[in-house]
């Protein structure tokens, strides 16, 4: 059989299983949770100033709400760009871009299997946060109904399907950090550099939507796009902020990840 | 399938510019089946870059590179039945030596995955196969990048360096591997700064000055350009140097390390050594010096000698 996207893709997962930041990353999605818990388990309540905090006590759904809420901030972005700002740079830090250049894949193809590979790792690391937050949520406050935004109150094994879906729908931005990790990637050749940048780029979007006289472009910037799951924890449910931040963050991931595939095709490989 | 009769190499007006610099000058080069062919020159000289261009990891300028037949800027099937490695082969350290070359085979497809094993073996690596790379020396990565090509039944061979930095024993082993699969019809590129390597190795050189091929040919036919070079030691030496000079095809008079020394074709010698004794100027030595690839190459590239009107040498010095 001929080599192709796939062969890359699956090689690039292995390669990712020999590499700390994996794991680096991934610890800190399953930690952060359970630390999470034990901290509301000692106060004996949640942040009342989020949505769902005040709800943490009495359904353990909440929790990994709450937690979407605040890995939004830089959590989420990090482990993202922990893979993604490192999947090209790393093969100039070791000098490998030679070596797998000078094969039977074509540049195309090295790309789609290492940008499959950095959004597989990002999706990873979202489902995995999700699922532990739930499993520690329910173990502290137990698996309840839970309140929606609207003030109804939703069974605990629909309020479970809705915490996934709000997974999904959080992955429209986590995807959208991927392309610009990837984009710094391939463009500064640096790891550190790349996955830095990345958290920056996400802060500064941040702080961008609290700059007064900026509230206008709140809708339009990233950072809200985190917060677009909400819309399906209302009665009847909100689409309209799923929707906007489909094409919002496919306005930011679309540009970068075709800038990071004309920049990686094009770029002479006169180092690694 | 590449077309029947192309060449393994075959490079024209190759051009390769960073900004005002001019790293690779218009190269033309033609490289035959069987020919097992250096690629010389001192650092700097645009070797590693060219060798970059003909992988298709930069694209040139200017110019053409086809490897039989097929441009490896347009596509990554014009490397079928090609491998090699610019500078040192690279790898990553923290798989282990077999997994690296699992996944290059993963990359070639077409069987490549079989070849481990032999691969390995020819190049003696097989019972370190599966430590980490990271902990390998630098002649085990040299000898771990020669498997990966060899993994992909290469026709043509390209090779940046492959001694530097390994031990005498290293460099022997690397040398007799080349040859080995020299003798096995494989065309072999050696880039190489080790000049008795390359003139014990290859038939053809081509040999680069400030991005410009300055030589390209048979080996021999460099020495033969040189014209020979005898040393002469007599009982009046400056008599001698007079009727050297006087001498016709005698040329390059001058006294080196306290001998007499010139260039001169075997017949004008004869005729020399005649003229010596009727001059009473008795002969102590009179014995042809050998002219080394080194010799020739440091002319070259250094620009110091013009040894024959008509030669490759006298090009040089224009």
């Amino acid at each position: 059989m001929s080599p192709g996207v796939l062969t890359v893709y699956r090689w690039e997962l292995r390669k990712l299983r020999y590499q700390k930041r994996t794991y680096l990353g991934l610890g800190a999605a399953v930690i952060v949770p359970i630390l999470f818990v034990i901290a509301t388990h000692f106060r004996h309540r949640g942040p009342e100033d989020v949505p769902f905090g005040s709800y943490i006590s009495r359904s353990g759904l909440a929790i990994p709400l709450v937690i979407l809420l605040f890995g939004a901030i830089w959590m989420f972005p990090l482990i993202t760009a922990l893979v993604a700002g490192d999947i090209f740079a790393s093969e100039d830090h070791n000098g490998t871009l030679k070596t797998i250049l000078t094969r039977s894949l074509e540049r195309w193809q090295i790309f789609a299997g290492k940008a499959l590979t950095a959004a597989t790792y990002g999706i990873a690391a979202i489902l995995l946060s999700g699922t532990v937050a739930v499993i520690a949520g329910c173990i502290q406050s137990g698996f309840n109904p839970l309140q929606s935004l609207s003030g109804t109150v939703v069974s605990a094994p629909k309020a479970l399907g809705l915490v996934y879906t709000s997974l999904l729908v959080y992955l429209i931005p986590i995807l959208s950090i991927v392309c610009i990790g990837l984009l710094l990637s391939t463009i500064t050749r640096n790891s550190a550099a790349a996955v830095v940048g990345t958290l920056m780029f996400s802060l500064l979007i941040q702080l961008i939507g609290i700059l007064p006289g900026l509230t206008g472009l709140q809708p339009y910037l990233l950072s809200t796009q985190f917060n677009a799951w909400q819309g399906l924890l209302r009665t009847p449910i909100d689409w309209a902020p799923i929707i906007r931040a489909a094409w919002v963050c496919a306005l930011y991931g679309v540009p970068a990840l075709a800038a990071a595939c004309l920049v990686f095709l094009r770029r002479d490989v006169a180092g690694g | 399938m590449s077309p029947p009769g192309a060449v393994p190499v075959e490079v024209r007006g190759l051009v390769k510019e960073y900004g005002q610099l001019r790293a690779v000058d218009g190269v033309d080069i033609t490289i035959n089946e069987g020919d097992v062919y250096g690629y010389l020159g001192p650092n700097g000289a645009g070797k590693t870059t060219s060798l970059r261009m003909m992988l298709g990891l930069i694209t040139p300028t200017a110019g053409t590179v086809r490897l039989f037949g097929r441009n490896p800027i347009e596509t990554v099937h014009a490397l079928e039945g090609v491998a090699g490695f610019v500078e040192a082969p690279t790898f990553y350290p923290y798989m282990t030596g077999r997994r690296n070359l699992e996944l290059l085979a993963a990359f070639d497809g077409a069987g490549a995955s079989e070849r481990i094993d032999e691969a390995l073996h020819t190049v003696e690596l097989a019972d370190r196969a599966g430590d980490r790379v990271g902990g390998y020396s630098h002649g085990m990565r040299q000898r771990l990048g020669i498997a990966g090509a060899l993994l992909r039944s290469p026709k043509l061979l390209l090779l940046d360096e492959p001694a530097t930095g390994l031990d005498p024993a290293g460099m022997r082993d690397m040398r007799l591997l080349i040859r080995r699969l020299a003798d096995h019809g494989m065309t072999v590129v050696l880039s190489s700064h080790l000049l008795a390597e390359v003139e014990e190795l290859c038939n053809r050189v081509a040999i680069v000055r400030s991005g410009r091929i300055v030589y390209e040919g048979l080996i021999s036919e460099l020495k033969r350009g040189a014209g020979a070079v005898y040393r002469l030691a007599t009982t009046d030496d400056e008599r001698a140097i007079a009727i050297c000079r006087a001498q016709p095809g005698i040329s390059e008079v001058r006294i080196e390390h306290g001998h007499i020394c010139f260039t001169a074709d075997e017949p004008a010698v004869a005729e020399l050594s005649q003229a010596l004794v009727e001059a009473g100027a008795l002969i102590h030595a009179l014995a042809p010096q050998t002219v080394t690839l080194e010799d020739l190459f440091f002319s070259l590239t250094e620009g110091t000698a013009a040894v024959t009107p008509d030669g490759p040498l006298a090009e040089v010095a224009q």
